[in-house]
Parts: structure tokens; C-alpha cells; sequence
């Protein structure tokens, strides 16, 4: 995909828009000044991990510009174990300020409908860097790889998206919203056109 | 002026219902309202601490928190009960001691005890209360704000004894 410089930087610049406006909104938010440093890294690990969702499915089908598809799978790689640690400090900095309610949400029996996504969206992720990490030694085929792949990421984007909007107190609500807009929207374009012609996705 | 003009519906009616109640076993004697006891919330007794002093106040105050103590069956209001408050505030995490505090209910049931503002925390601005005494069946409730602008926030007790 070649794009000329003007139409590369417009849409780095969106890009970034997008990812930066939430994070320092976040960052800002009210309620920080009542919440302890471990609380705020936690909640800035999740804003984190939402933001990533926005560059992996542009990154796995080659669509960002000035990146070529195999150096955007390296990335995209590379992103996806950073996301798995994201997620790994978001829960361990939720359970030092409050184990019951971590536990209450890993065993999907907390109050709050958010949680139920949340884990929902973490297992779907660790489940996808399991599959990930052995599917070169167990040789899955590329076509069962792509479905596999496309189905957790379905459920990772579906569920941060329903954790992320139900959350009240992290993030600044619309700030978030087109956040979550755009998250949703580049998954469902990447999905599309991943699926569209499986036999093509070798890597 | 008589309150009751029997005619041939309201005879209808008043047999059939009389029937069905009748024949069904439905008529259960002096039991004219009965009150479910509240259920313990889920994750109601998260971050509880047993044993929460009474209080006039937790900390600086600004915010009410506030309810009602009854008896399950027949409602009747409960004086003198111990309730345990917690939240998330703009002074502490819940899980901190100065957190809680706890509060009696007064001779028509009614509990009443400032706190810090609530704020959001784990997602959703909500409290905890607690009755842990031993006269009735422990109840948790973690009932949570319609805004977290909100400066007040109200939940009730309905008890069983043990």
C-alpha cells in the first residue's frame, strides 16, 4: 500500500490522535487525585492495552501506511505480547487495591457486567498468545490459523470494548467512545477482508 | 350512603374469588403482608472489616448515607441496630480503616450517618453496608449511585432472625 507523504502523515496523525487524546484525558481525570499510584497504573495499563487494540488489526493486514505487511506482522507480534503484560499488570495493580473484587471478576460472579467482559476479553488474549506461541511447533494450517485468530479477536475487541464503555471513572467518557469507535470499526475491516481470501494469508 | 351495591357481577365475582382462594389453599391466616428479608448483594462484603466503630461521622463528612432497618414477615421497624458503612471516598480506599464507621438505627428504624464523598471506584460509584450482629442473619448490600454527583445514597435493611 503506497500513499504519498501528505496522506502517510494525515493519517499518523489521527492515529495518534485517537490513542493520545483518551490516555492523557485519563491521565488528568478528577478522580486520580483520590485513587493510590498502583490504582491509576492499573487503570492506565487498561487505557493502554484499548489503545494497542487500535494499530493490531491495521498492523496484521499490511493497511498502515509506510508499513509493509511483514514488518507489520513483526509488530503486530510484538504488540500482542505487550498487550498479554498490559493486561497481566492491569489485573495485578486491580488486585493489590482490592483482591475480593479481582477475585469476585475472575470468577465471574462480581456485580458488575463490566468484569464479566473484561475477563472475557483477557482470556480470549491469552488464549491467542498461547495459540500463537505454538502454532509454529503443532504446524497449524495458515486457513485454521486466520479463523482461530479472527474468532478470539472478535471476542478480545468485542469484550474490551463492552469493559471499556460500561467503566465509569477511568477513562474520560467520549474521549473513550471514539476510542472504542474506532477500535471496532478497524477490527471488523481487518476481520473482513482477513477472512475474505484465507488462502492468501501465509506468513 | 352504602359503600357496597351487590348486583349480579360483584356476586359473580366475590363467589369465584372466594372459590379459587377457598378451594386452592390460598387464604394463608394473619399473614396480610409479609416482607422478604433482604438478600446479602454480590460482592457486598468485599473489603469488610468486622468490628467497625459507632461513629458520628466517618472522617470529614459531606456525603449521607442513609436506610431503613425492618423486620422480615411483618415489617415492623427495628430500633437500635448496628449498621456498618465503607466506600470508596474522596479520603480513602475501602479497604482502609478510616473508611468505616458505623451507625444505630433509631426507634422508627431509620439510619443516618455522614461520610466522605463517594466516588467512583472499580467502575461503578457505590457503598457497602453491613448488619453483622448477632440477633439477625448477616446482610451485605452494595447498592450504587444513579450519578456519582450524587451526595447522598440510601439503602434498606429487611432482617431475619437467626
Amino acid at each position: 500500500m503506497q500513499a504519498s507523504h501528505t496522506k502517510t502523515l494525515l493519517i499518523w496523525i489521527a492515529l495518534g490522535i485517537a490513542v493520545l487524546v483518551p490516555i492523557v484525558l485519563s491521565l488528568n481525570s478528577p478522580l486520580l487525585a483520590w485513587r493510590d499510584p498502583v490504582y491509576i497504573a492499573a487503570g492506565l495499563s487498561g487505557a493502554l492495552a484499548l489503545a494497542l487494540l487500535l494499530f493490531q488489526p491495521l498492523l496484521a493486514i499490511g493497511a498502515l501506511p509506510r508499513v509493509g505487511l511483514l514488518t507489520g506482522r513483526r509488530v503486530h507480534r510484538w504488540l500482542g505480547a505487550g498487550l498479554t503484560i498490559f493486561i497481566v499488570l492491569h489485573v495485578a495493580g486491580l488486585w493489590v487495591t482490592s483482591p475480593p473484587d479481582v477475585i469476585d471478576a475472575l470468577l465471574f460472579r462480581s456485580p458488575t457486567s463490566f468484569s464479566f467482559w473484561g475477563v472475557l476479553a483477557m482470556w480470549a488474549v491469552f488464549g491467542t498468545a498461547l495459540f500463537a506461541s505454538l502454532r509454529r511447533i503443532l504446524r497449524i494450517r495458515p486457513r485454521i490459523w486466520v479463523r482461530v485468530h479472527s474468532a478470539l479477536a472478535l471476542v478480545i475487541v468485542g469484550g474490551t470494548i463492552a469493559h471499556a464503555l460500561l467503566i465509569e471513572g477511568t477513562m474520560e467518557t467520549i474521549s473513550k467512545v471514539i476510542l472504542c469507535a474506532y477500535v471496532g470499526v478497524t477490527t471488523l475491516f481487518a476481520l473482513r477482508k482477513a477472512l475474505r481470501k484465507p488462502q492468501k494469508r501465509q506468513n | 350512603m352504602s359503600l357496597i351495591h351487590p348486583n349480579r357481577r360483584t356476586l359473580l365475582t366475590a363467589t369465584g374469588a372466594a372459590l379459587v382462594t377457598g378451594v386452592s389453599g390460598l387464604r394463608v391466616p394473619a399473614q396480610a403482608k409479609t416482607i422478604a428479608p433482604s438478600k446479602t448483594m454480590r460482592g457486598g462484603a468485599n473489603n469488610y472489616r468486622a468490628g467497625a466503630p459507632v461513629v458520628d461521622k466517618i472522617g470529614g463528612g459531606g456525603f449521607w448515607m442513609s436506610g431503613t432497618v425492618r423486620r422480615a414477615g411483618d415489617g415492623a421497624p427495628l430500633a437500635g441496630q448496628r449498621i456498618q458503612i465503607w466506600a470508596h471516598t474522596t479520603e480513602g480506599h475501602e479497604r482502609d480503616q478510616r473508611s468505616h464507621g458505623a451507625t444505630l438505627s433509631d426507634e422508627n428504624g431509620v439510619f443516618r450517618l455522614e461520610m466522605p464523598q463517594i466516588v467512583p471506584a472499580f467502575g461503578q460509584a457505590h457503598g457497602h453496608l453491613a448488619y453483622d450482629s448477632a440477633e439477625f442473619k448477616k446482610v451485605f448490600l452494595r447498592p450504587v449511585m444513579k450519578r456519582s454527583s450524587d451526595t447522598s445514597l440510601e439503602a434498606h435493611f429487611v432482617l431475619e432472625p437467626v
